[in-house]
């Protein structure tokens, strides 16, 4: 319903199902917020919003305050700025004044808050106590002295990824947010997903940084280092080399990378199309041995760790195939290394991808092969970045290069996986094929793509229907699970991923308007897989040869140990 | 407790209201438990948190051990305190025929005088607080009645008026008409015939906002959906305050029938009874109570075959201050963190659970059941057009008397603190109060002709708060008392609000800056001193405007209030650097008589910084550098040479 309400002296139509600082946003009017989420109840709690309403005591926050007929509101009154700017001064007494050593310099939300409420002075003495950093985490760590407790991160980790593990305690000025027990953050219920850090507006919560390990693998000549670039990657610049629309940058990242002196530089989507080619089997043989319950995939870390600890009766569901992170990398260690002459110990293999739940996936004891991790170090987008920023690389300069052999060459169908749907609509692709011999007529699946937290889909195949859901975010899946749990039988395969609308959203990409270029991320990747030919995985050429040179057929038992795991309960602090 | 079903039928024919149709035996029965004919000596001991920790349970112990040893049958009870602090514990003897006397301070070493000389009917005047007044008994000679008496006189006990007097068991309330009224309300009146009553005697919540409880009744029953709830809050955390606590432990029951009066009338299934886990003896108290109500069928299902059902059960917070706040406490009972949220949705709408809930202070619904029982008009006899009945305070500080005391609304704070409470120590003059606890106001001596009742008190724009009330006078430092309040606030703060948590935290500092020595006084400190001093009323003011609870936005309340009226006390810390009252102990500095001392070097032994210095046998003198004015040599003088230096 529409209302008339006085906005700084100026009447306007207001709506009343939207909030005052929507209904001010819609307006072009912007106001302040701090602890404000899209999508998210709004709690109130840092008081940044608040505005000045006639008959009101109190300043009151825009965020949970709804409209009402004649409404007279002043957003900018001299009351309302002193107390803004009050409430950042408030702030900044108790926040480490280390900005130059942060990892969000340039990029903190206080910091611009300060900077455009003309915080030029320090009216509270400081009285900041050094907080113990949590450097336990193999992904994500905390350092509670720069946090502001606006609870944002809190909130994700509870309504969006249904995982609670972070969570307020204490009182007064001992407020602080903790992890059950506050214990590490390694033994908590994390499953690292790294959406916190996604929302944190100060360097509270960062990714754990691998450059260092690299640089120095990098400075011995004794090692070769080879990366890999997982499908979503290289979609995801366009926001920080100012693309206005989408667009795919592998071969100039691999240049950078080939300048910055990585000895060969592969393509993760060639093992994801291997994976299909193996997942397709694998299912084809449950469903034909009629097998009980859904199948779920397993490429997402984040989801496999929520399983281990919140639902391990799921857990022989799972597929046994790793990721396909971890599938390149127990290639490259095992196979490739081989054909090379090195020992697995002389190659150091890098995975960048806009995970942070690969860095924690990286290091697990199942990944590790006499001694040696399959993958050694995983770069998030964020310090693929500042990666490129140290080795002085302007990646507008590159020249596109093509990924080297053996593991070059992908389907298109590889690189939509990096959406939440697409890796069930690769997978049906490559089914479909293998039931009925012959590609899907129309290989763009509706009912799998779009911002949907949930997409189900059925399709005839052989003599049976086939039901699959695509589900992203936790909570989704946790809601899945639990119809699951309650008696739903219909489902034959589920694809979880742990962030919402899957990697292209993932914990490790540039920090801030995720919305706007999530969305050219989708529009790219979509795009390249309407022009481009091969569009079904088995296409790949690579993955042929591949199989010729391991001298097996998709499916086979050799390839266990090469390509499979498997995951055990796991305890955690909850 | 006595046999159930003649503690049922008794029940049953109280809420009949038969006392002329009450057979024989139903008279005799009531009359032996309303005491009023004993066969053997009977003596209670008061037993609630003020009298336990004068001694009462080795009093109690005393007395046992006194009658064992003599071998004499007499009855030994407990019960809950009369309201007046001072007096504990309170000791009464009845003796078979002789009226109820109650004797004050009765400490485990008096017992046995006190006993060898009441069974010899000698009456020890000194301790005597006063006797019971009735017409069955024989009076004692030359002793005051409790009606006679100040406290007594000046006061209107409805609330209270069973406290002290009974014990905290069932039977003693069924006696005293307990659960009548409720048993009367579910049999035979409908929710709007209880709503019309309570909105008709304008009872207004006792927990400090003043909102007519009768409405949020009426909303509450109006909301719909099926499942409702009934939360008596008796969170009361601020120090100074404490006649929850009283009430709960001296009179539980009273309670309960408030709380099942409340849910019948907003037609609640359940009710929680939220208390704080500090308050150990109320707790205790009120489960057994609710225990005793269950077994007689009081709560559960099918109430005295009345079709209602209702469960009550008692939620012990974890303790924070700011759970008193409602929307803290739902989060709290649905096991969360007890932070506040936004309001609106209000409870009465959307509350526990997302059901609406009606939430009462403590002291609300003690007052339900003489209401429903004597009707809007019995209860508007006292207090004044809107801001009826009477007001339960606890009365703490620098008072003669510290006491829970119930006067009707509208009674001024002068009244209170001089001629109930009795005044503040000799020779001293009262300075300033502080009503409404933590989160309350200071007022000087000047306001104390305030009629204290909501609108009044808004009209001035305070909270009347829960009803903690708090003398200082001339010994007090008001900085000292706002750095008090501030440094509890800041603690309790949530955490949720920057202003509040940060704010409060940078007042105290400020405070702390001008109430102490700073370690080094180099120019740096000096000018954040005076930067904090010249923020503090914006940064208070900023604090007041943005908070979103109650907590916050009256957590400046107390350095507004103390800037406003002891201006000069702020202007005495900062600039002269002392501490009038005394008490800020950082900044005293002290001095040593040259023609007093007689050089006997124990203030030198006792000097933590060794600051003191002197030869024996001649003047020592103190270094002023070096002490940090803590005030050991001043106490270990034993030639008064030693001056605080103002």
């Amino acid at each position: 319903m529409d209302i008339n309400i006085t906005i700084n002296n100026k009447t306007i139509k207001a709506q009343t199902d939207l909030t005052l600082l929507e209904n001010l946003l819609e307006n072009g009017i912007s106001i302040p917020t701090l602890c404000q989420m899209e999508g998210f109840t709004p709690t109130g709690a840092c008081r940044m919003c608040v505005v000045e309403i006639d008959g009101e005591k109190k300043l009151k926050t825009a965020c949970s305050t709804y409209p009402s007929e004649g409404m007279n509101i002043k957003t900018h009154s001299p009351r309302v700025i002193q107390a803004r700017k009050k409430i950042v001064e408030l702030l900044l007494a108790d926040h480490p004044d280390d900005c130059l050593y942060c990892q969000r310099n340039g990029n903190c939300e206080l910091q611009k808050l300060a900077s455009d409420l003309h915080v030029r002075e320090r009216n509270f003495p400081s009285h900041n106590t050094n907080k113990t950093r949590d450097l336990s985490g193999a992904s994500i760590i905390r350092d509670p002295s720069k946090c502001i407790l606006c609870g944002r991160c809190v909130r994700v980790c509870e309504e969006l990824q249904s995982c609670t593990t972070l969570e307020f305690a204490h009182r007064g000025n001992e407020t602080s947010i903790h992890t059950a027990f506050n214990q590490g953050i390694n033994i908590s219920s994390c499953i690292n997903c790294g959406q916190c850090i996604m929302v944190c507006p100060t360097g509270a919560l960062h990714e754990k940084n691998h450059l260092s390990g690299i640089q120095e693998a990098l400075n011995n000549p004794d090692i070769k280092v080879v990366a890999q670039i997982d499908p979503g990657l290289p979609v995801s610049l366009s926001k920080t080399f100012n693309f206005k629309s989408g667009k795919d940058l592998s071969g100039l990242v691999i240049a950078a990378l080939k300048k910055i002196g990585f000895d060969q530089v592969f393509d993760t989507s060639f093992a994801t199309d291997l994976r299909l080619m193996e997942e397709a089997h694998l299912l084809k043989e449950r469903l034909d041995n009629n097998a009980p319950g859904p199948m779920f995939s397993s490429d997402c870390p984040a989801w496999i760790k929520y399983a281990e600890q919140f639902t391990p009766e799921f857990l022989p569901q799972i597929s046994s195939l790793k990721s396909p992170q971890q599938m390149l990398g127990t290639l490259l260690n095992r196979y490739w290394s081989k054909t090379q002459g090195l020992k697995p110990e002389e190659v150091y293999s890098v995975s960048i991808a806009p995970c942070t739940a690969r860095k924690f996936e990286a290091q697990r004891d199942e990944m590790t092969y006499k001694g040696v991790s399959a993958v050694d170090a995983v770069l998030t987008t964020r310090e693929f970045i500042e990666f490129l920023k140290i080795n002085g690389i302007d990646i507008l300069q590159m020249e596109d290069e093509q990924p080297d052999e053996p593991f070059s060459s992908r389907s298109s169908a590889a690189k939509i996986t990096a959406v939440s749907g697409g890796g069930t609509e690769a997978l049906v692709r490559m089914l479909y094929y293998l039931y009925e011999n012959d590609n899907i007529d129309n290989f763009k699946i509706k009912q799998l793509r779009g911002f949907k937290n949930r997409k189900e889909y059925s399709i005839k195949m052989g003599n049976r229907n086939v039901n699959f859901a695509a589900v992203s975010g936790q909570r989704e899946t946790k809601l899945l699970l639990d119809e699951i749990k309650n008696g739903r039988q219909d489902l034959d395969y589920v694809e979880a991923m742990a962030c919402i609308n899957g990697c292209i959203c993932g914990g490790g990409q540039p920090i801030g308007n995720e919305d706007k270029y999530s969305k050219l991320r989708y529009k790219t990747l979509y795009d390249m897989d309407s022009k481009e030919s091969i569009k079904e995985s088995y296409k790949n050429p690579g993955v042929q040869r591949l199989y010729d040179a391991l001298k097996a057929n998709p499916g086979d038992e050799k390839l266990q140990d090469l390509f499979r795991t498997e995951y055990n309960k796991r305890e955690v602090y909850l | 407790m006595k046999n159930k079903k003649e503690l049922i039928s008794l029940i049953n024919e109280n809420a009949l209201n038969a006392d002329n149709s009450m057979s024989n035996e139903s008279k005799d029965m009531l009359s032996a438990m309303r005491k009023e004919r004993i066969s053997k000596p009977l003596i209670t001991v008061s037993k609630n948190s003020s009298s336990i920790v004068s001694g009462s349970k080795k009093s109690h112990k005393a007395i046992q051990d006194y009658l064992e040893e003599r071998a004499i049958d007499a009855d030994l009870q407990f019960t809950g305190s009369l309201g007046l602090c001072t007096a504990e514990p309170v000791v009464s003897i009845q003796l078979p025929g002789m009226s109820r006397i109650l004797f004050k301070n009765i400490t485990a070493e008096k017992i046995i005088s006190l006993l060898d000389s009441i069974f010899n009917h000698i009456v020890p005047h000194d301790d005597v607080l006063g006797q019971v007044r009735n017409n069955i008994h024989t009076n004692w000679q030359n002793v005051p009645f409790l009606d006679e008496l100040d406290f007594f006189k000046t006061q209107q006990r409805n609330v209270l008026k069973n406290c002290g007097l009974i014990t905290p068991e069932i039977d003693d309330y069924i006696a005293h008409n307990g659960y009548a009224t409720f048993i009367n309300v579910i049999n035979r009146k409908t929710p709007d015939e209880v709503i019309s009553v309570i909105k008709e005697s304008k009872l207004r919540g006792r927990s400090g906002s003043g909102f007519f409880t009768g409405e949020k009744w009426d909303k509450t029953l109006q909301a719909g959906g099926v499942q409702k709830y009934v939360i008596c809050n008796a969170v009361e955390s601020d120090p100074g305050a404490f006649m929850e606590r009283f009430i709960a432990e001296s009179d539980p029951h009273r309670i309960i029938e408030g709380i099942a009066i409340a849910a019948y009338a907003v037609g609640a299934g359940k009710a929680y009874l939220y208390i704080s886990f500090e308050n150990k003896l109320a707790i205790e108290r009120l489960n057994k109570a609710i225990q005793q109500a269950k077994e007689l069928g009081l709560l559960g299902d099918n109430i005295f075959n009345s079709g209602y059902n209702l469960k009550l059960s008692l939620f012990v917070s974890p303790g924070a201050f700011v759970c008193g706040q409602e929307t803290a406490m739902l989060n709290s009972i649905e096991g969360r963190r007890g932070i506040p949220s936004e309001r609106p949705p209000y409870p009465t709408e959307k509350g526990l659970y997302g059901n609406p809930t009606l939430i009462n202070n403590l002291e609300t619904l003690a007052n339900v059941p003489d209401i429903i029982q004597n009707g809007p008009k019995w209860f508007q006899q006292h207090g004044n057009a809107n801001n009826t009945g009477t007001k339960v305070f606890s009365v703490a500080g620098k008072v003669n008397k510290n006491s829970v005391v119930e006067v009707p609304m509208g009674t001024t704070l002068q009244y209170i603190f001089h001629n109930v409470a009795g005044g503040t120590f000799e020779q001293k003059t009262i300075k300033a109060f502080l009503v409404g606890g933590p989160a309350g106001h200071v007022l000087p001596a000047e306001k104390a002709n305030l009629p204290v009742d909501f609108d009044t008190l808004n009209e001035q724009d305070i909270r009347m708060g829960s009803g903690g009330l708090i003398i200082m006078n001339e010994d007090t430092c008001m900085l000292d008392i706002s750095r008090y309040v501030t440094g509890f606030l800041q603690e309790e703060s949530c955490g949720k609000c920057i202003t509040c948590r940060e704010g409060t935290q940078n007042m105290l500092n400020i405070l702390k800056s001008i109430s102490q020595r700073p370690e080094k006084d180099s120019e740096n400190q000096t000018l954040e001193r005076f930067k904090g001093v010249l923020s503090i009323e914006s940064l208070a003011e900023v604090i007041r405007d943005t908070s979103l609870c109650g907590l916050g936005e009256n957590a400046p309340n107390i350095v507004l209030d103390t800037l406003k009226y002891f201006r000069n006390e702020y202007e005495e810390h900062i600039f002269e650097r002392k501490c009038d009252a005394n008490v800020c102990r950082d900044l005293r500095t002290f001095y040593i008589s040259v023609d007093d001392c007689v050089g006997c070097a124990a203030c030198i032994d006792k000097c933590p910084k060794d600051a003191i210095f002197g030869l024996p046998k001649h003047p020592h003198f103190i270094v002023e550098n070096r002490c940090t004015g803590c005030g050991l040599c001043y106490d270990a003088c034993m030639f008064n040479a030693i001056y605080v230096k103002y």
